[in-house]
């Protein structure tokens, strides 16, 4: 009986043990989280005043702004979500609706989520050899001029190439989250169109699509929060600059590329700026996130 | 008349129905060939980086061989380039970021599923899961203008100074505090990957079976043992599974690490000592790189970091893809 009572009273001091690791791991984790919201907020509502809105960015330890760089992302990110969503959203409803189980959408769903964690930098290289490096003199570039002219936005560092690369990360998500999505309805609501006569693509457009609206919506804002904040594409195919610039054919300034210059200059200023736009981004992305958890339908 | 009119009518309307559904029919050749183009460009854009990746590299791995693989020296100006330094970097700071992130992001699912009182259980796993999204660039300065010269302050020397004398931990914590270096990029980077991993654990926590757990409880278990004999173990592939996935951002991260790492090609034996990655060289280097060969070196360091990461997240894939298939049946 009595080494009994001991077994027990040592398992539960170990369960004591463990559970208070637990808490504490728990603590530590989630300190180190707040310290870095705390420190993101006050550094950045120090930096934040209406010249930041309002006027460009600074050389050297002036006065200035972030002005051009918003509007610049602005434009980066819009482009991205205009030429990555439609692309995502037909390969999550081939996945979904015609290729299901078939190994070619196997194999395309595996590289697609391959594609979804691959390093940000490595798609800037990608898009870099392609659309900047490779190009000059080469027929290709000729035919750009020689069609677009002064718009021909291939051979050098351009706002176009920075939205191929933001594109090339949009696409992977949104074709996760739709195929999610059109999965999660149910095989009924197809079979009750088509018997209606409908044929399968207006069944997909008027009524998966439909049913699915909400869940799709939700990715398009998860991607769009997930390109809003990213840096390493952009270094080596916008580039950045500190000019009034809205000439998306040429170098646009860029707000993720102006916080990581600024935070390496030796000037306050720079840095005050550099955290006001951290906190601009970050404020950005979480109030994307809400949203999109807001609008996400629950899982059966 | 009447009947003619009706007959005519009939016949019109067929013609239509038949008109409606070749034309639903080609609409759906067409729908379906574009849903199959842009899966088709998913493809294509994987198969394209890993080409342009592999291309970009070649005057490199021509000039250098397997030496590349082989050589610590990192020498612009003598055009001598070797990956040893970044290759070890990259896998460093990832491993501390796993050994310090998947214990205490196993804690927090835990805290979250188990210990957590119900009223903050919710507001909390959000939290973490919103924290999961912040950009990566937002720890980069954190770490640079706020963790790195507290850490420095306040923990570096004093470390430095208590170990001198233990064996191996004195090399391995030696030098003067620089704030940044090694093991303040893996610490960062433990932060960055700890929501995720303590949001994917908690989501696997969750599909193990009530029945299993108050069975164990029922046989007298306690709360601990329960969670390492029933939950860990139904957990495990999940676990491991998203920890991959985790440790594949670390190893490709770069805005996070670059800032705090001193873009250093030397390798030095201390972790506080400063040291390099593959994806901080490429930030740090490549829009000031001159001459086609040291592109082409900064692309197959590129192309390196490309196969380490599909391994890892390959891998994470398919482990993931087990669980699913388990759970769904």
């Amino acid at each position: 009986m009595k080494k009994n009572n001991s077994l027990i009273m040592r398992r539960k001091a170990w369960n004591q043990v463990f559970l208070a690791l637990s808490v504490a791991a728990a603590a530590f984790g989630i300190l180190w989280l707040a310290l870095i919201l705390y420190e993101l907020l006050s550094k950045g509502l120090g930096g934040l005043n209406m010249k930041v809105f309002t006027e460009i960015t600074p050389a050297g330890n002036d006065e200035g702004g972030l002005a051009n760089a918003i509007v610049g992302t602005l434009e980066i990110t819009s482009l991205a979500v205009v030429l990555g969503t439609p692309v995502g959203l037909l390969a999550g409803t081939y996945l979904a609706e015609y290729g299901r189980h078939s190994w070619l959408a196997n194999l395309i769903r595996f590289v697609n989520d391959i594609l979804l964690s691959t390093p940000s930098i490595l798609v800037g290289l990608f898009i870099w050899q392609i659309v900047v490096y490779n190009v000059p003199d080469s027929p290709i570039e000729r035919t750009c001029v020689a069609i677009l002219g002064p718009y021909c936005f291939l051979g050098h560092f351009s706002g176009i190439a920075g939205s191929f690369a933001l594109a090339m990360i949009v696409i992977p998500v949104v074709v996760r989250t739709t195929e999610n999505m059109l999965l999660l309805v149910p095989n009924g609501l197809r079979e009750a169109a088509a018997a209606l006569g409908a044929p399968r693509s207006n069944v997909i457009v008027t009524v998966t699509w439909r049913a699915a609206r909400a869940g799709i919506v939700t990715g398009g804002l998860l991607a769009i929060a997930r390109i809003s904040g990213e840096t390493a594409p952009l270094m080596f195919t916008v580039l950045g600059q500190n000019n009034w610039a809205t000439d998306m054919t040429h170098e646009v300034a860029a707000l993720p590329l102006i916080i990581y210059n600024f935070a390496n200059s030796p000037y306050d200023s720079q840095h005050a700026l550099a955290w006001a736009g951290a906190l601009l981004i970050t404020a950005t992305v979480l109030t994307l996130s809400v949203v999109a958890r807001l609008m996400q339908p629950k899982r059966s | 008349m009447a009947d003619t009119a009706l007959a005519e009518q009939m016949t019109a309307s067929l013609s239509q129905r038949a008109a409606a559904v070749r034309k639903g029919g080609s609409r759906d050749t067409v729908f379906h060939g574009f849903t199959l183009a842009a899966a088709l460009l998913v493809l294509a854009i994987f198969i394209g980086l890993l080409g342009a990746l592999i291309i970009g590299a070649m005057p490199a791995f021509k000039t250098f061989g397997w030496g590349f693989f082989t050589t610590s020296i990192w020498n612009p100006e003598a055009e001598k380039f070797g990956a040893v330094a970044p290759v070890y970097g990259t896998v460093i700071s990832a491993l501390i970021a796993m050994v310090i992130a998947v214990p205490v992001g196993i804690g927090i699912a835990i805290f979250l599923t188990e210990i957590c009182p119900r009223a903050l259980r919710r507001p909390i796993g959000i939290a973490v899961e919103l924290l999961a999204g912040i950009p990566s660039i937002i720890y980069g300065i954190w770490g640079l203008f706020v963790f790195a010269p507290w850490f420095q302050e306040h923990i570096q020397s004093w470390v430095i100074d208590h170990l001198d004398g233990v064996p191996v931990l004195q090399d391995l914590f030696a030098g003067p505090p620089y704030g940044i270096g090694l093991f303040t990029a893996g610490f960062i980077l433990s932060i960055m990957v700890l929501p995720f991993i303590a949001a994917v654990t908690r989501d696997v926590f969750e599909t193990v079976p009530a029945m299993q757990k108050e069975a164990a409880y029922g046989l007298g278990c306690t709360t601990w043992e329960v969670m390492w004999r029933v939950v860990l173990p139904f957990a495990r592939s999940g676990v491991v599974g998203g920890s991959m996935l985790a440790l594949g951002r670390a190893l490709g991260e770069t805005m996070a690490v670059t800032f705090v790492i001193g873009n250093d090609h030397h390798i030095h034996e201390s972790l506080f000592a400063t040291a390099t990655t593959i994806s901080a060289t490429i930030a740090n280097e490549f829009a000031e790189a001159y001459g086609d060969l040291y592109h082409a070196a900064l692309i197959e360091l590129g192309l390196i970091l490309f196969f380490i990461t599909f391994l890892v997240l390959a891998t994470a894939q398919l482990m993931l893809r087990a669980l699913e298939r388990r759970a769904g049946s």
